[in-house]
């Protein structure tokens, strides 16, 4: 019988380990900071298109202290499941000139964030979808400010791997 | 010495504890009060009694949000605008007002300790959470108020309070985007003569649904 008593409460013992954590990663990816992988042609000169391993802050947006110019993680108003990257241009109540299609005609348009929304853009306009084609999107929206750029590898043309020393490592600008 | 460590290992305790449930309630489930009569017949039956108490608790689940996928009728919990402060209000309130009692210690400031807090404890605009039934998924057609019919946008739905005499929704807003919706709402679970699932409804008279 008490051995029963001692196997029950090692498993006890395991579980709580285990649950604090997982509840710890939880606090510390969801409220803190996480990394994330970005790929894509969208934010072009700023960001790669194979692909950066970037550190993501959770705490300015909850604030509010986010702000033109800040490259965001911004749940995609198209497609729930997915994330997308772009900059912020304009806050709530701010006046946005943008070219709809810059590829066709030059003829601006001129707009205004309604309250509780942003206007994001990704840097390269030819090849972004965002608040161009869907309009501003809420800003509860936002998850988090990218804040930090890991690229510890870079791919050359003929397939050689350089892992070190690492190209891309720093805070990028706003 | 032996107080000192008894502190620490409460407060380690209530700190794991806090840091679980947070874990729980933002993964699996969550229990909110509905406050207002926007969902009436289903929630809040009885609006005017005026005690808080009376409000009906629901269980939420968060277990939709994986693939974002809802049926029409489904209750559902989302933010309207604004963000997901709860938490870090509470961080704030909290060293606000240790700095407020630390000052007060120091004798650098006697004024008003509940004054101070006030200014933070206003959380109403932005952390808005509104509960309503998906009535519109992408790609249905939808009447709107104006008397006219538009299509719901990709990665859209439109919500509307069971209520529609006292009901802010998708009516004054438009369509919402699903990445704003927190979880979906299954059964009351307070008060107790109230414990019951939460029934999907479908208005068929308002919406034509794709295929």
């Amino acid at each position: 019988m008490s051995a029963w008593k001692s196997i029950a409460k090692e498993a006890f013992t395991q579980t709580c380990l285990v649950a604090k954590f997982l509840g710890f990663l939880h606090l510390t990816n969801n409220y803190l900071f996480s990394p994330t992988l970005v790929y894509g042609p969208s934010m072009l000169p700023t960001l790669n298109l194979t692909g950066d391993v970037l550190l993501v802050e959770h705490v300015s947006h909850r604030f509010k202290k986010v702000g033109p110019g800040d490259v965001v993680l911004v749940r995609s108003p198209l497609d729930p499941t997915k994330m997308v990257t772009k900059r912020i241009v304009g806050m709530e109540g701010d006046q946005i000139n943008f070219l709809p299609d810059p590829s066709i005609t030059d003829i601006c348009r001129t707009i205004m964030v309604p309250k509780g929304h942003i206007w994001i853009q990704g840097d390269n306009m030819h090849a972004s979808c965002d608040s161009r084609h869907y309009g501003p999107v809420p800003y509860g929206l936002v998850q988090g400010k990218l804040f930090f750029r890991v690229t510890v590898y870079s791919f050359t043309p003929l397939f050689n791997v350089y892992v070190w020393p690492p190209s891309g490592f720093g805070s990028f600008d706003q | 010495m032996g107080s000192g460590s008894l502190l620490w290992n409460l407060t380690k305790k209530y700190l794991t504890a806090g840091v679980i449930g947070l874990t729980i309630t933002d993964r699996f489930a969550s229990i909110v009060p509905v406050r207002g009569g926007s969902m009436s017949p289903t929630f809040n039956p009885r609006t005017n009694t005026g005690l808080g108490s009376l409000d009906d608790r629901v269980l939420i689940e968060k277990f939709c949000l994986a693939k974002y996928k809802f049926s029409h009728g489904d209750v559902v919990v989302f933010r309207k605008e604004g963000v997901n402060s709860g938490f870090w209000v509470g961080v704030l309130l909290v060293g606000k007002s240790i700095s407020v009692i630390l000052r007060r210690y120091a004798g650098h400031d006697r004024s008003g300790f509940e004054l101070e807090l006030g200014q933070d404890n206003s959380p109403s605009d932005h952390k808005q959470k509104l509960i309503k039934r998906i009535i519109g998924l992408p790609g249905d057609w939808i009447g709107t108020p104006q008397n006219d019919v538009i299509k719901i946008p990709e990665g859209h739905c439109w919500v509307e309070g069971d209520n529609p005499v006292s009901s802010m929704d998708s009516r004054t807003f438009g369509p919402i985007p699903l990445g704003l919706v927190h979880g979906r709402a299954t059964t009351i679970v307070w008060p107790p003569q109230r414990i019951c699932q939460v029934e999907k409804r479908i208005p068929r008279d308002r919406v034509s649904l794709s295929a």
